[in-house]
């Protein structure tokens, strides 16, 4: 039977992802973006909310089952906070998530625990390419088997902390299927490049990484010899980012409302004229459309439903316009106000527009 | 715990209905386009004779039954249930669905604010051997949206103990089938006090055959044509005391009106759902025509590998699954008795948008096909865009929902 509310357990995490959001990511978010980093101890402070740890099973250290949905919701809470921020925060989420969900029960027991066990280190994934139709179904990035080993060959972009990370998970290209290999740092070819200079989100620190033909031992493809089917990673990272943009679109959304109602011309607030009114009806109502259409994603992958997939992708075209339209319509209602970087409103314009470029930069 | 789990009530009428739609609606739905005017008797006849074999009243939830659920602790999910098979109606033919008996915003307008005897009464007979309708009456000349400008009048005669209305009404869905084709009642919204303003506001049963009612006028529409849309004329229209709804007095506040404005927060999710299960036709209709003309429609692509075509009915497909899960949180919680005069605002304005843009954009993609009245694309286009102005336009519903949204009150922004 369908219901719209969250379970105790969530609203609980809810709660302590929305407490975090607003006294610490929101009033940080505006110098690391301008800064380029992200104040490590404002990070281990996330972390330590155990939002990542609360979905793995006690076995491998952390605490709870995984539950998309459970991660959908307090990404979105943290994304309306700042973007940089929760990205940040879960990057190690990017590393451990696939091995849960397609790792072998050795991979599991070796790599999970230090992750969740520790405090915050740097454990991220390489996804996302350099092209105009970037398709993570579709890699250019290469890995070839050679002996008792996959030789991987290519260039990934925007690595979350590529630079300190312990170990990547590098998607690549093996006969035609999408195929994620644990990569531990400091193997041969293996380069850490510029960091990235990108349009929003400069909060989280991202390189490019150059791979020629890293030699990656055959166990440390995911999923064992077998491999693993890569369509549930791709539909909790394409969920992950329509939650987060639901998170951003949001953030643009209040602020908004809340400027509309102080902000007084011609007579009257500017709230009450109804360019702006309507404005604010339609956005809060394509919020809402599309983090039910989000939520509804996670849901469908929680149960393993046959057309989740589809579910996950549909989420995140949604959206991809529903954050535009949002952020957008965010710096519009400010007006010059918006224009100025002293308001969030033209950081989350900029972070919207992520949203279409950036599948695999996080996974709930 | 939320749950994007079909009940099973919810998966046994959406079966049911599309049985209905397949078997009944779609082979005539060109027909009764043409031949607007004609009834359709026979989905008439056979949903009231299903319906009643179901042993439900009507479409319209179950008040008793509703209650036994409460105290069973069942969760409610009537009205979920009801948006669903509304949707599917709607899917087959939204302008049959509007020809559905044994109900109507009449008789939702008596369960939302009748007494328990007055929903005895009017929602019983719905249940009879004949099929009944019901409509409500609210719209007039200069009274659209904003009814508290409502010219209707509503005066007691206290030595027979009966209301006499005077007034016309324009803009009654049903009013034909309610009042000239079925022993039905109409719900007709009019002032105690035209000086009281909305506080003044009460709405009145009025039977079919009431002397001193009339049906004016007929209109003829771009859409939902096999649906009659017209006008009644009320003069010196005498009906018993017990037919008000809501509290005969006038309070300075203006409880009663809202009591009355509380309706439109179950029916304008419900309307959403109509257009949505257009929208969902035009959409599946699309998808197998395009593939008959030999386009293959991928899945999962990124945008920028996409064709334009693909493009387009991807946003569709996502339109209408995100406006339908809007309409269903909407309906859901009213359901729950949770207040959703913004979420139900918010899921018609939606709906509205979605149901005109994705009808419209399918026309555009079948090309000279879509346009053609041999395929029932156009008749979709025309049919959803009801969906934006009934029930409050999506210009009032946006009003609605920003007032909520923002705090504001009616005064506050206009």
């Amino acid at each position: 039977m369908y219901s719209f509310e969250p379970n105790e357990e969530q609203k609980m995490l809810i709660d302590v992802a929305k407490r975090y959001a607003e006294t610490d990511l929101r009033p940080a978010a505006h110098e690391a973006e301008e800064e380029g980093i992200f104040d490590p101890k404002l990070i281990e402070k996330g972390w330590e909310l155990g939002i990542l740890q609360a979905s793995i099973p006690d076995t491998y250290g952390g605490f709870g089952d995984r539950s998309l949905l459970t991660s959908v919701l307090a990404l979105e809470e943290l994304a309306v906070g700042d973007m940089a921020g929760a990205l940040s925060i879960l990057a190690p989420s990017l590393f451990v998530t696939p091995i849960l969900i397609a790792g072998t029960e050795e991979q599991k027991t070796n790599w999970i625990p230090p992750v969740i066990e520790a405090e915050w280190k740097a454990y991220t994934a390489a996804m996302i390419e350099y092209a105009y139709d970037y398709d993570p179904n579709e890699l250019k990035t290469t890995a070839t088997l050679d002996g008792d080993s996959y030789l991987l060959k290519g260039e990934k972009r925007f690595v979350p902390f590529a630079d300190q990370a312990e170990a990547i998970i590098v998607y690549a290209n093996l006969d035609g299927k999408t195929q994620g290999f644990i990569v531990p740092k400091g193997l041969e070819g293996l380069e850490v490049g510029e960091r990235e200079a990108t349009l929003g989100t400069n909060g989280l620190q991202t390189f490019s990484l150059v791979l020629d033909n890293v030699k990656v031992p055959k166990a440390n493809r995911l999923g064992g010899e077998a491999g693993h089917d890569f369509a549930p990673i791709l539909a909790a990272a394409q969920t992950s980012l329509a939650a987060v943009a639901v998170g951003v679109a949001r953030a643009s959304f209040e602020y908004a409302r809340d400027y509309s109602k102080e902000r007084f011309v011609l007579g009257s607030f500017i709230a009450q004229k109804q360019s702006i009114a309507f404005m604010i009806a339609e956005m809060a109502a394509e919020v809402e459309a599309i983090r039910l259409l989000t939520w509804e994603a996670a849901y469908m992958l929680d149960k393993g439903e046959e057309t989740a997939a589809h579910s996950a992708y549909l989420a995140l075209m949604g959206a991809i316009d529903m954050a535009m339209m949002v952020t957008d319509r965010g710096v519009q209602i400010l007006g010059g106000h918006g224009y100025i970087r002293e308001h969030p409103v033209e950081l989350w314009f900029r972070n919207g527009r992520g949203i279409a470029s950036l599948t695999g930069l996080v996974m709930g | 715990m939320i749950s994007f789990e079909k009940s099973k009530a919810v998966v046994q009428a959406q079966y049911l209905i599309q049985t209905v739609a397949d078997n009944m609606m779609r082979p005539v739905s060109r027909y009764f386009d043409e031949e607007e005017g004609e009834i359709p008797w026979d989905y008439i006849e056979f949903m009231h004779g299903a319906l009643r074999q179901m042993g439900s009243a009507s479409l319209t939830p179950d008040h008793e039954k509703q209650k036994e659920a409460e105290k069973a602790k069942k969760p409610r999910q009537a009205y979920v249930v009801m948006a669903h098979q509304i949707e599917m109606l709607s899917w087959g033919d939204v302008g049959f669905y509007l020809c559905t008996p044994r109900g109507g915003l009449g008789s939702a307008a008596v369960e939302s604010a009748g007494t328990p005897e007055q929903k005895d009464k009017f929602l019983s007979i719905l249940n009879g051997e004949k099929p009944i309708f019901t409509s409500m009456a609210i719209t007039e000349a200069d009274a659209g949206s904003d009814n508290s400008a409502i010219r209707a009048t509503a005066v007691l005669d206290e030595e027979t103990n009966e209301w006499i209305l005077n007034g016309e009404k324009i803009f009654v869905t049903a009013g034909r089938l309610s009042m000239e084709n079925t022993e039905g009642y109409t719900v007709i919204w009019a002032s105690l006090d035209l000086e009281a303003g909305r506080s003044g506001i009460r709405s009145f049963v009025v039977p079919a055959g009431t002397p001193g009612f009339k049906i004016a006028k007929k209109e003829e529409k771009l859409g939902i044509r096999v649906s009659d849309t017209v006008t009644f004329v009320l003069e010196d229209c005498r009906v018993p005391y017990d037919h008000i709804l809501g509290n005969p007095k006038i309070e300075k506040s203006t409880e009663g009106f809202k009591g009355a404005m509380q309706t439109f927060n179950v029916t304008r999710p419900l309307v959403a759902a109509t257009g949505l299960g257009v929208a969902r036709a035009a959409l599946e209709e699309v998808k197998k025509m395009l593939e008959e003309q030999g386009v293959v429609l991928r899945d999962g692509l990124p945008r920028n590998k996409m064709t334009s075509i693909e493009r387009d009915v991807i946003d569709m497909e996502r339109m209408v699954r995100s406006s339908w899960l809007l309409t269903l949180k909407a309906i859901w919680m009213s359901d729950n008795k949770i207040s959703n005069a913004k979420e139900s605002a918010m899921s018609k304005l939606h709906a509205g948008d979605v149901s005109s843009k994705v009808t419209q954009k399918a026309v555009e993609l079948l090309g000279p096909m879509g346009y053609s009245r041999e395929f029932l694309l156009e008749k979709w286009m025309r049919d959803a865009k009801i969906t934006d102005i009934y029930e409050g336009t999506g210009q009032i519903n946006r009003l609605v929902a920003a007032r909520a949204i923002l705090g504001y009150r009616g005064k506050d922004l206009r």
